[in-house]
């Protein structure tokens, strides 16, 4: 009800309404008329925020609620993928997540892919930033190293994988081929079926493939960092040291943040690599989560054990983005 | 103008809407499969069918296999299967299809005129198909698929490598392969080489020797759980395995290395025997024919056993049951089965026809592998199953003998405890 209305039905009620009946009633039916046609825009705008909304709406649940739905619902059963999907006859509680915390293999495939990640969080990114930091500088030929180093990372994992395990290769691979020719001899060995070596060696390829995305991400950065502060900090008579570490670290620290959280979980997440260079042997040596997750999967046919580790491995790299954030936060006050 | 426009729309539309006769004459029906290396060689016989009864056969390609299964599981579930389809996986997965309804029982068909087609193809063929009456799947007991090709998995060996160390027969024991393995390790020359990298043929070699070991009866009751894997036969079998890493008689890498990598290793003349199935024949034929190669059994450990080799059906094929043209899907498969077509199929993929009477004309080595169809078992005849996860334990298991990371005792009572895990998982469920 408008305020106008209400106003003539006060005065109507406390008798202090000086105008004919008649004339009352016109206003209020004028009112209610304005009151409908109010309402009826409002529902219309209403409607048609919705209806723009209504498509993001829908491919979110479509493509994001509902398979985690069906994923988290597939946790709480087992199911082999072919029978009949029967939610009650198949529910088994939380039994599969029981059967994952005391899964060895499962957390030494995660402990697998934390020492990929740790490798590629240090080396990987330290070496990205270095070769950013060089060609930010105006060297000869900055564009062709910029190419060069972006190479790697466009090109296909699978194909990467196989060119690499042919180099490895422990019969007719070109390392051990390079390392004989200069007098290396001891040093042959079966790269990607020693235990020792199986790991670091993948986790080497996977570094090299990955350093391209930082190299980008690093010099994209430093290219926004003012020149004249260099230029000021120069006059000071700043050595190049102090310049880094009082001009380009803190300025870089989004930065690195970024960097460091999209390193984790794309290194966290290492999968097609490694299929195609060792397929989690030798034994388990190259085991990580995602390939764990398609063991069960496909192998088993245990799809509720494996929506389950997909579930446990997705809570994990929340838990390790979420203390990632809170670092970030606690250094930039810092 | 407007007339015009009428009769021309009027014609647009009947000729658009369906053609009673078309729809009666061309008949078809549609196959999924994934095997790429025999796409050429069945759109050939589509045409054939075709030519021979007007009915159109559409051949569809999934690959690779992993693919395929995907999508035949995710088209079970949407009710969307082909006429006809494979199905990719162990005993248990085909089990779960023909329970679920989505396969065709064929044992009515395969028997009628007294076993017209049944006598055609190779029993060890037609077991990977077929519950048996008890089976502990609790599948109605019958016949569920056709194959389309049998195949089995032996141990290959150059001529020209023995030769070269003054070898003029394979090995048929043990003993006599460890000692051509020294001969071979003298010159310089790798022994066994197989694609141990994918898990399912170190399962392969190992369930050989376990069948030679203990007999079939003690490999089954191991799998029903009435025999420990810590039982000594079981260590004896997983010692040939160290005995193999000892004595060098395994090619580099073989631990992590797939099977097309251990093929080319074979087909370059850089190891002298190679574990392999029968399909090699074509893939060594691309890679190098010039190859002197031939096949025979495992060598013996011991002889109270016979030698028992993986095989049976290749590939094979099933019957929707909620097709519409069921009939015509059934008589595709026999004719695809019948001599000529087997003949034919032999001859373009090199590999083991089903059919009995097409084993004529089909190369030496080939017919080396045929002989030996009589050794073949298969988990999928076995009646029983063992848990993916004891599959997994043991095969990744002997990956680690071989890179000398466990014993063969410490492997037994590991695969053991998984095991009664599993067992005791299964009474809990």
């Amino acid at each position: 009800m408008t305020k106008s209305a209400e106003a003539i039905f006060m005065r109507l009620l406390r008798g202090v309404y000086t105008e004919p009946f008649a004339a009352a009633q016109d206003k209020l039916r004028e009112c209610a008329r304005n009151d409908v046609k109010n309402l009826v825009m409002k529902t219309k705008t209403i409607l048609q925020n919705y209806l723009f909304v209504l498509p993001a709406v829908l491919i979110f649940s479509i493509f994001y609620i509902y398979p985690f739905y069906k994923v988290f619902t597939l946790s709480l059963c087992q199911w082999d993928g072919i029978a009949r999907f029967d939610f009650a006859k198949n529910f088994i509680g939380l039994r599969n997540f029981i059967e994952l915390f005391q899964d060895k293999i499962w957390w030494s495939a995660m402990l697998q892919a934390g020492y990929i990640t740790l490798i590629a969080l240090t080396f990987q990114n330290a070496l990205a930033l270095m070769l950013a930091l060089a060609c930010d500088r105006d060297i000869k030929g900055g564009n062709i190293y910029r190419v060069i180093f972006y190479l790697p990372p466009v090109l296909s994992e699978v194909v990467v994988g196989l060119v690499w395990k042919w180099i490895y290769d422990g019969n007719y691979g070109l390392l051990n081929y390079w390392l004989a020719s200069i007098g290396l001899s001891n040093l042959v060995t079966d790269w990607l079926s020693n235990p020792n070596t199986a790991l670091t060696c993948v986790t080497i390829i996977h570094c090299w493939k990955g350093f391209g995305w930082g190299f980008i991400i690093f010099l994209a950065g430093l290219q926004t960092i003012p020149r004249q502060l260099y230029e000021a900090a120069k006059v000071d008579g700043a050595s190049s040291w102090q310049m880094f570490k009082s001009v380009t670290l803190p300025l870089m620290a989004p930065v690195f943040i970024l960097v460091s959280i999209l390193t984790v979980l794309g290194t966290m997440q290492v999968f097609v690599l490694i299929l195609s260079m060792t397929g989690g042997g030798p034994g388990y040596h190259t085991e990580v989560p995602v390939t764990r997750i398609l063991a069960s999967m496909v192998r088993s046919s245990r799809f509720g054990y494996a929506c389950s580790q997909g579930i446990m491995f997705g809570a994990v790299l929340l838990a390790v983005s979420f203390v990632q954030i809170r670092l970030s936060k606690y250094m930039k006050q810092a | 103008m407007l007339s015009l426009f009428i009769i021309f729309l009027s014609v647009f539309l009947v000729s658009c809407g369906p053609n009673a006769q078309n729809k009666e004459q061309v008949k078809s029906i549609k196959v999924w499969h994934w095997m790429s290396d025999r796409e050429n060689a069945f759109l050939e016989l589509a045409k054939r069918y075709e030519k021979e009864t007007g009915v159109r056969v559409n051949f569809e390609l999934y690959a690779p296999s992993d693919t395929y299964t995907q999508k035949v599981r995710a088209a079970a579930q949407t009710n969307t299967l082909p006429d006809i389809f494979g199905i990719l996986g162990e005993k248990r997965d085909f089990a779960s299809f023909v329970k679920s309804g989505y396969v065709y029982d064929l044992t009515e068909e395969i028997n009628k005129d007294q076993g017209s087609w049944k006598n055609k193809l190779f029993a060890k063929a037609l077991g990977v198909n077929e519950f048996e009456q008890g089976n502990s799947f609790e599948v109605k007991p019958g016949i569920y698929g056709i194959s389309i090709d049998v195949t089995n998995i032996q141990m290959l060996y150059n001529k020209d490598l023995l030769q070269a160390v003054g070898v003029d027969n394979p090995p048929k024991t043990w003993r006599e392969l460890v000692e051509v393995n020294k001969k071979l390790k003298a010159k310089g020359i790798q022994g066994l080489v197989s694609g141990w990298g994918e898990t399912w043929m170190i399962d392969c070699f190992a369930s050989n020797y376990a069948f030679n070991i203990m007999g079939k009866d003690k490999v089954l009751d191991t799998i029903r759980g009435k025999v420990s894997y810590a039982d000594p036969d079981w260590v004896e079998v997983f010692d040939l395995f160290r005995e193999m890493r000892d004595e060098g008689m395994l090619a580099s890498g073989v631990v992590t290395m797939v099977n097309k990598t251990a093929e080319q290793l074979f087909a370059n003349n850089r190891a002298a025997f190679a574990f392999n199935g029968s399909w090699c024949v074509n893939v060594y034929k691309g890679m190098n024919p010039d190859l002197n190669y031939g096949a025979m059994l495992p060598p013996k450990v011991s002889d109270r056993y016979p030698m028992t080799i993986w095989g049976g059906a290749g590939s094979s094929f099933m019957v929707n049951t909620k097709s519409k043209e069921t009939q015509l899907a059934v008589d595709f498969l026999k004719w695809m089965t019948d001599t000529p077509q087997q003949v034919f199929l032999s001859k373009e993929t090199q590999g083991l026809p089903s059919n009995k009477d097409s084993l004529r004309d089909i190369p030496m080595v080939l017919s080396q592998f045929a002989s030996a169809m009589d050794n073949t078992t298969h988990p999928n005849v076995w009646g029983v199953s063992e848990s993916p996860l004891v599959i997994e334990t043991f095969d990744k298991g002997i990956q680690s003998i071989i890179i000398g990371e466990k014993t063969p005792e410490q492997l037994a009572r590991e695969v053991q405890k998984v095991k009664e895990r599993e067992m005791a998982k299964k009474t809990v469920n």
